[in-house]
C-alpha cells in the first residue's frame, strides 16, 4: 500500500469517527460520554493523515527510487475500509425490536440496589426510565411507586402476539445492548408497529411475567394512555 | 515538522521505517510496472462505495443484518479512540524515551520483573485495546517478553477505571472487585512466568520499526500511521466475528446451563472470548446475568480483558500468528483456574 493510499484511509476513519460525531450518529453505538473520546482520536487520525499525505507530496519532489509503492505495509490495513462503509454509507440505526425479542430482560442487574428514593408529590405524571421503574416494581415491590402516575418513554416490540414496552441499555457500546421490557395491564392499540416509539402512562400494578429467554421478571403498568412520539436522539438508556 | 535539507541517501527518510526496504542501490523501478496502484484501487472503491449506495442500504436493510452491522460499527467506534490512545503511547515510547531507560526501570531477573509489571498495569487506565500496542512498544524497547506479557494481560483488568466500574456494577459487593483484581493479577503474573520459563523468542514476529535518521518526531509520526494501520486492521476482523456471533448465536443456549456450577463456570467463559465487550464495562453485563453463580460472573471479568476474539486478532496481527495461537489458550485457562480459584476463596 502506498503511503499517499494510508493517508486516505486514515483521513477516512478519522473524519467518519468525527462526522458520526458531528451528526450526533454516535449516539446509537456508543455512550453518550464516548463524544469526548471519539473527537480526539479523530483528530488525531486527520493529522496523522495530513502529516503522511504532506510527506508523500514532498517525497514525489524527490527521485522516484522504488520507495512509492512502499511494500512492507500491512494488506490488512484495507480492512479498515469495511468500518468506513458501515459508518459513512450503510449507517445503520440503533439496536431495536429484533434484539429485543431475542435478548432476555436485564432487570436482574438492579438486584442488590438498596436506594429507592420517594418520587416527587409535585409532579404529574413522573417520568421514570423503564429500569428505574422495573427496579421498583420487582425488587422493592412497587412501594415508591403507589400513589403516582408513572410516564414512560420506549419502543413497542411483540412477546408472541402481546405488545410489550422496552428500551436498550448500553454499558458500554451497541454491542453489548442488552432490553429492559414492561408489559401492559388494560388496553392498548391494537395497531402498534414494532420499533414504534411511545409515551406511556399509567399507574403500577402487582403484576408480573416472565420472560421465556432467560427467566427473569417482566413488571407490567397499568394503562391509561399511549401515545406515539418521535424516536429520542439517544435511544439507548 | 523539520526536514533534513541535506540530500538523503536513497531516500531513506520516512518510509523507511518499514521492514525490507528496496536496497539501496535498486534501480528507479517504473511504476505502470505493477498495473493498478493502491491509490488507484482506493479511488476506484471510493467510486464504487458511492454510486453503490443504494444497493448497500438494500443489502443491510434485513433485521439481522442492520443488527450485525449496528454492533459492528459500535465495536469499532468504541475501540478506535483506546487503539489510538494505545498506538500514541507504543509510538511515544518508540520515539521519545531512551533506549536504555527500560533497562534501568525494570529488574533485571525476569522472574522479578513480571510481578512489577503486573502491578505496573494499575498505572494504563485504558482497555485492552491499548494495551496491546503498548506491550508491543515495550518489546521492541528491549523489555523482557515475559514482563511486557504480563502488563498487557494486567492493565486492562486492575486499572483505576475498571475496579470504579466493577465497583459500581456489584453495589453491595465489593469482595467482587477484590476477587477480580486478585485473580487477574495472578493469572497475569503466571503467565509470565510460564512464558519466562517456556516461551520462545521464535514465535514473536514483531513489525520491525526502521531505524529513523530523520528525526524523533518523524519517528513518532510514522509509527502511529503504521501501529494504527496494523493493528486497526486486525481489529476490523476481530469486530467482525464479535458482532457476528452476537448476532447469530441466540441467548437462549446460557439458561439451561446456568444452574451447573461448572458448566456456569465454563459458558461465561466462553461468552467473554464471543463478545468481546471492552473491560470498562464488562462488569455491568456480567451483573446483569443473574441466573449464575458469582465465581461463573467472576470468570466472565477476569476472561474478558484476558483473551476474546478481538484481542486475539489484535495479538496475531501485534505478535504474529504462532505466538496468538499458542498464547491465547494459555491465557483462557490461566484466567478460569485463577478465578476459580479466587471464587472459591473469596466468593
Amino acid at each position: 500500500m502506498r503511503r499517499d493510499a494510508q493517508a486516505v484511509i486514515l483521513l477516512l476513519v478519522g473524519g467518519g469517527m468525527l462526522r458520526l460525531a458531528w451528526t450526533g450518529a454516535y449516539l446509537d453505538y456508543v455512550k453518550p460520554y464516548a463524544f469526548w473520546l471519539i473527537v480526539p482520536a479523530g483528530v488525531l487520525l486527520v493529522a496523522v493523515a495530513a502529516i503522511t499525505g504532506v510527506q508523500a507530496w514532498q517525497d514525489r519532489a524527490d527521485a522516484d527510487d522504488g520507495h512509492g509503492h512502499g511494500h512492507g505495509e500491512p494488506k490488512v490495513a484495507w480492512l479498515l475500509l469495511a468500518p468506513v462503509v458501515g459508518m459513512l454509507l450503510v449507517a445503520p440505526g440503533a439496536l431495536g425490536s429484533y434484539e429485543a425479542e431475542r435478548t432476555g430482560t436485564v432487570v436482574g442487574a438492579e438486584e442488590s440496589r438498596s436506594n429507592y428514593p420517594a418520587l416527587p408529590d409535585d409532579v404529574d405524571p413522573v417520568p421514570l426510565t423503564l429500569l428505574d421503574y422495573a427496579a421498583r416494581a420487582i425488587f422493592d415491590e412497587g412501594e415508591t411507586l403507589e400513589g403516582h402516575r408513572i410516564q414512560l418513554r420506549g419502543f413497542v416490540l411483540y412477546d408472541g402476539d402481546e405488545p410489550q414496552l422496552a428500551r436498550m441499555v448500553v454499558s458500554c457500546c451497541a454491542a453489548d445492548a442488552r432490553p429492559v421490557k414492561i408489559g401492559f395491564e388494560g388496553d392498548v392499540p391494537e395497531d402498534l408497529a414494532p420499533d414504534q416509539w411511545i409515551e406511556v402512562v399509567g399507574t403500577y400494578t402487582p403484576r408480573q411475567g416472565r420472560d421465556e429467554i432467560n427467566g427473569e421478571l417482566v413488571p407490567y403498568i397499568e394503562v391509561e394512555s399511549v401515545t406515539p412520539i418521535e424516536a429520542p436522539d439517544n435511544e439507548y438508556q | 515538522m523539520t526536514r533534513p535539507t541535506a540530500p538523503m541517501p536513497h531516500n531513506g527518510a520516512v518510509s523507511a521505517d518499514l521492514a525490507d526496504t528496496a536496497a539501496p542501490d535498486a534501480p528507479p523501478r517504473p511504476r505502470r510496472r505493477r498495473g493498478l496502484t493502491s491509490i488507484e484501487a482506493l479511488a476506484l472503491l471510493l467510486v464504487f462505495g458511492l454510486t453503490a449506495r443504494p444497493g448497500l442500504t438494500d443489502l443491510f436493510a434485513a433485521p439481522a443484518a442492520q443488527a450485525w452491522s449496528a454492533r459492528f460499527v459500535a465495536v469499532c467506534v468504541q475501540a478506535f479512540p483506546f487503539l489510538v490512545l494505545g498506538v500514541a503511547l507504543s509510538a511515544a515510547i518508540a520515539a521519545f524515551v531512551p533506549a536504555d531507560f527500560f533497562h534501568r526501570a525494570v529488574p533485571k531477573r525476569t522472574a522479578l520483573a513480571v510481578p512489577v509489571a503486573g502491578v505496573a498495569g494499575a498505572v494504563l487506565p485504558a482497555c485492552e485495546c491499548a494495551s496491546v500496542p503498548v506491550a508491543g512498544a515495550l518489546v521492541r524497547r528491549g523489555v523482557a517478553p515475559a514482563a511486557a506479557f504480563t502488563f498487557m494481560l494486567a492493565s486492562p483488568a486492575i486499572n483505576p477505571i475498571v475496579v470504579v466500574s466493577t465497583f459500581v456494577a456489584f453495589p453491595g459487593a465489593p469482595e467482587m472487585v477484590g476477587a477480580r483484581g486478585a485473580a487477574s493479577l495472578l493469572a497475569a503474573v503466571t503467565i509470565g512466568w510460564l512464558w519466562a520459563k517456556l516461551g520462545k523468542t521464535e514465535w514473536l514476529r514483531l513489525p520491525q520499526h526502521r531505524h529513523h535518521d530523520d528525526g524523533k518526531w518523524a519517528a513518532f509520526w510514522a509509527a502511529i500511521r503504521h501501529d494504527f494501520l496494523h493493528a486497526g486492521g486486525y481489529l476490523v476482523i476481530g469486530a467482525a466475528i464479535a458482532a457476528g456471533l452476537n448476532t447469530l448465536v441466540p441467548e437462549t443456549w446460557l439458561a439451561p446451563i446456568a444452574d451447573d456450577p461448572v458448566l456456569g463456570v465454563l459458558a461465561l467463559a466462553v461468552l467473554a472470548v464471543l463478545v468481546s465487550i471492552c473491560s470498562e464495562s464488562d462488569a455491568f453485563v456480567a451483573a446483569s446475568l443473574t441466573q449464575f453463580s458469582p465465581t461463573a460472573k467472576l470468570a466472565f471479568m477476569v476472561v474478558g480483558p484476558f483473551i476474546d476474539v478481538k484481542l486475539a486478532a489484535m495479538q496475531a496481527g501485534t505478535f504474529g500468528r504462532r505466538f496468538a495461537a499458542r498464547f491465547a489458550p494459555a491465557a483462557f485457562i490461566a484466567a478460569v483456574a485463577a478465578a476459580v480459584l479466587m471464587g472459591a476463596v473469596w466468593l
